[in-house]
């Protein structure tokens, strides 16, 4: 039986009664609305009926089950979602029993793990449909009783009729609560925050038990009947063609039954690209076979770049005029020339690569024309139709389980590996895993971004910071970009700057100009993309005029965010009473100014608004007189908001961005030569072990705003306020990443 | 060649190339999926597992040195993911994409074998060689101090009958 109630006028309540006796309960959107658009542009495809984005089964033994929509690659959402429903449900966590949902856009609709989305999106969608249940399950409670609603209450998956003291499970509710009318999602009543039993508690990961025991969770773990081992090669030159190769002697290697080109690959870098594929009865035998692989390639005209190339080209565009200009505010110009001192410095980070320590890989069988895939991805709607567009497939004959992913870090926004798993499979017909070594990871990642910022910064005679101008050059598509009639400017994936981008709005007289070099280097998203590099430089320069201005660095920050402008912040800026806040709370947290510290200790702080989330960190660090550098703690206030949902995972999460930052900073770069990535493994590109783990001190301020995600907004201040650190230790200013190409020695 | 291991206390024989990792044996023969893959060159100890004990890295032994060896896995840890260091990774609420983890565990397990009240200097020494691309190292490091101190408050389970290594699939 199922029942469609229109609750409003773009949503439905869905409401089956299982044929085993359970109640499954399901938001629909109505595909004439904002959302169902939304899912299509997404790559939902053709519009369907409905978009549930989310389903509870209850069962007659007690147990509830939540299915988790988003993929999982360690941010804690397979945890985090099913808590809203659980609270407003009001079931007994242990109780709760977690599904990882497959691709399914008409159910779904959005299922993402990016931009740290999760929980502003659904922090009310969520609580709602559990809500929902329980309104349900309560009518039908109360008509059994006889009695107004209003006399129920529930807690722990039991319904309680306060004036008399009968109870009625819930799991004796079940076809009652079936046939009970669909609550409209919009009014349907939610707990107060204050009588919340799941959210904001410390809820361990629900695949801890199954992490901790070595079961199988992972892309790289999933086995089918008869699979066979696949490995890729690809020009070590981003995009180069492949022209022939030694393929008959390949054939003739131990275990391997397929070896072929793929010369049909485009040129989107994220997309299917040309190159070899060796299929064996076991990866060690294909990554044997391999070894022997000699491949003719077009590499094309990216061969010659390196990173001096790269440098030099950039620093010339540095010179030009910027190619746009983003924000032009008041009159620089004149502010320049009217200033008591003019500050001018230059700006770097390097690419990085994202390394999760899962290499990419996916599953997939090809049967009678339909494809069925395993990947762990963080943008599935994107990989399906990436796939069905290359192989000229119907979405519809695609079939995509989520797995857990071993980390993404934006890397499995990407789904290359998707669609070569996808292609091979297709062109052997056999199940077949395909799993990338450490080194294609590395050496064929979108990197983050490199950057070059060339700041101006002006104070007059009381120090107030009064011009600030920045001409940042990045990659894209150089023809397109200068093209102004265009809206949004082409950057390169992961590589662009807002307009808005602070300090803007709290200078009067402030210029953010941008050029671009060609993109022969594939970019893309990497733990807050932007912020992660922007904050270093933005912040990193707003320490040299506050202490050009000579004053305290913290509170020259507070004293530019007072010169925030009259008026409701626009949409999507920063707040500046929020990020007074955190700065605040982490003067009074980190002791700021109130410790004499020793010569080569020194404290720095930074803040930055990314994800819509506000945080201030302060770093003490040490640097020995032989210029050996130890970070020493880091301190952190972040404001996301009205509700932190899974206290544990905040702080985890947190303490993992703060660390996984000051790696970054250490001593991490991808550096290119003859057009190729260098770095292959981890031994030339560095990742913080237990040795650099330092304490990380990690406060929330609670506000009234809506809860937003935590994923990434942790991530970018670290990095300047361990730079300003060294500055307050050292007196030398670092300028660019990463931090180990700098001799910091003092006397 | 032929080789024959004991793996979680099973007698195992398989037919392996010479120079096939025993992380590769277990995951892709034994069907052993806990031990992961993460670098293939020993800088990352996903792939750790014991040998009589000692914590090593299964991507550097080849088959043709594992004849006679006797291998614990994750899955041989204990049976149903009691051992107090698995406990203890789950009442700190550890992992976060959880990869690392059974590598993290079974060097944290062989460290507290030897040493049942480790230090911090202690543990950065034994864990230093086991990466965590999400850092989780401070709840690692509460987590071993956890177990240790689980174990000095109650005797270590005496009976230990692990997950046996499914049938060699080739």
């Amino acid at each position: 039986m199922t029942i469609n109630a229109r609750v409003d006028r773009r949503q439905f309540l869905r409401v089956t009664a299982l044929a085993g006796g359970g109640l499954l309960l399901a938001t629909v959107l109505d595909p004439t609305g904002a959302d169902a658009a939304q899912a299509a542009d997404a790559g939902g495809g053709a519009p369907a009926d409905f978009t549930p984005n989310a389903f509870i089964r209850l069962a007659p033994d007690g147990s509830v089950t939540i299915v988790a929509k988003n993929p999982e690659v360690g941010q804690g959402v397979k945890t985090m979602l099913p808590m809203l429903i659980a609270e407003e449900l009001d079931v007994d966590w242990q109780n709760v029993h977690v599904e990882q949902a497959g691709l399914d856009t008409v159910k779904f609709a959005n299922q993402t793990a990016g931009g740290s989305t999760a929980t502003p999106n659904n922090w009310l969608p969520m609580r709602r449909v559990g809500a929902a249940g329980r309104a349900m399950l309560v009518a039908a409670a109360a008509q059994r009783w006889n009695a107004p609603v209003a006399e129920c209450a529930t807690a722990s998956a039991v319904v309680t009729h306060r004036p008399t003291g009968r109870t009625l499970r819930y799991a004796d509710l079940l076809d009652a609560a079936a046939a009970m009318p669909a609550p409209n999602l919009d009014d349907v009543p939610l707990k107060d925050p204050k009588s919340f039993r799941i959210v904001g508690t410390r809820v361990p990961g629900v695949d801890n038990h199954a992490i901790v025991t070595g079961t199988p969770l992972y892309g790289i773990d999933v086995t089918l009947p008869g699979m066979l081992y696949a490995m890729y090669e690809k020009c070590a030159v981003f995009g180069g063609e492949v022209k022939s190769a030694n393929l008959d002697e390949i054939r003739r290697e131990p275990g391997v039954r397929h070896a072929f080109l793929v010369t049909d690959g485009g040129t989107a870098l994220d997309g299917l690209l040309d190159g070899v594929a060796i299929v064996a009865d076991s990866w060690w035998l294909a990554r044997s076979a391999r070894a022997k692989l000699k491949v003719e390639w077009d590499e094309g005209p990216g061969a010659t770049l390196s990173s001096a190339s790269i440098a030099a080209d950039a620093a010339a565009l540095a010179k030009l005029p910027p190619q746009r200009t983003l924000r032009n505010d008041g009159d620089v110009g004149a502010a320049l020339a009217g200033a008591a001192k003019v500050l001018r410095a230059e700006y770097f980070y390097p690419f990085i690569a994202h390394a999760p320590l899962e290499p990419q890989n996916c599953t997939a069988r090809w049967t009678d024309g339909k494809l069925e895939l395993w990947a762990p991805t963080q943008l599935p709607a994107n990989a399906r139709s990436l796939v069905a567009r290359t192989l000229g497939m119907r979405e519809e004959d695609i079939t995509l389980h989520l797995t857990r992913g071993g980390g993404g870090f934006g890397r499995r926004l990407m789904n290359d590996y998707v669609v070569e798993a996808a292609r091979i499979a297709k062109e052997i017909a056999v199940p077949v895993k395909l799993l990338w070594a450490r080194e294609d990871d590395m050496r064929h990642d979108f990197y983050r971004a490199a950057g070059f910022h060339d700041f101006t910064g002006a104070l007059d005679a009381n120090g107030k910071l009064v011009a600030w101008r920045n001409h940042f050059v990045s990659f894209g598509d150089a023809d397109k970009f200068r093209d102004a009639s265009q809206e949004r400017p082409a950057f390169g994936a992961g590589a662009g700057i807002n307009g808005g981008e602070f300090p803007a709005r709290f200078v009067p007289n402030l210029v953010l100009g941008a050029s671009v070099l060609p993109q022969y280097v594939p970019t893309g998203y990497l733990r807050a993309p932007g912020s992660n590099g922007i904050a270093f430089a933005t912040q990193s320069f707003l320490d040299e005029l506050a202490h050009a201005a000579g004053k305290d660095p913290l509170q020259f920050r507070l004293d530019l965010l007072d010169a925030a402008p009259a008026g409701e912040t626009p949409n999507g800026m920063l707040v500046a009473s929020r990020m007074r806040g955190v700065l605040e709370l982490v003067r009074e947290k980190s002791g700021w100014g109130t410790r004499k510290l020793p010569r080569g200790t020194g404290m720095g702080v930074a803040f930055h608004f990314s994800h819509r989330g506000y945080f201030a960190e302060v770093v003490q660090a040490t640097v020995s007189r032989a210029g050996a550098l130890t970070v020493d703690k880091v301190w952190v206030a972040g404001d996301i908001g009205s509700q932190v949902v899974n206290p544990s995972n905040a702080e985890n999460q947190v303490q993992g961005s703060v660390l996984d930052g000051i790696a970054e900073a250490l001593a991490q770069e991808i550096t290119i030569a003859n057009g190729r990535a260098v770095q292959g493994n981890f031994g030339e590109f560095p990742l913080l072990r237990m040795a650099g783990a330092v304490p990380v001190d990690v406060h929330f301020l609670v506000t009234e705003y809506p809860p937003t995600g935590l994923g990434e907004p942790a991530l970018p201040p670290v990095v300047p306020a361990l730079c300003d650190a060294i500055f307050a230790a050292t007196g030398t200013r670092v300028r660019s990443l990463p931090l180990s190409k700098h001799d910091l020695r003092w006397s | 060649m032929n080789v024959s291991l004991t793996v979680n206390g099973t007698a195992v024989t398989l037919d392996a190339p010479a120079d096939m990792p025993l992380l590769w044996i277990l995951r892709d023969m034994l069907d052993l999926k806990g031990t992961k893959y993460g670098c293939g060159v020993a800088q990352c100890g996903a792939c750790t597992v014991h040998l009589k004990g000692e914590p090593v890295r299964s991507c550097q032994l080849p088959a043709s040195a594992l004849q006679g060896a006797e291998v614990t896995t994750i899955e041989g840890l204990s049976t149903d993911g009691s051992h107090p260091v698995q406990r203890a990774w789950e009442s700190v609420d550890v992992p976060q994409c959880g990869y690392c983890q059974a590598g993290q565990i079974m060097s944290a397990a062989a460290l507290l074998a030897k040493n049942p009240s480790p230090s911090d200097a202690d543990i950065t020494a034994a864990m230093n060689g086991n990466l965590c691309r999400c850092a989780t190292y401070l709840r690692i490091r509460e987590a071993i101090h956890t177990a240790a101190a689980a174990t000095a408050a109650s005797p270590a389970p005496t009976t230990s009958r692990p997950r046996q290594a499914g049938a060699p699939r080739s």
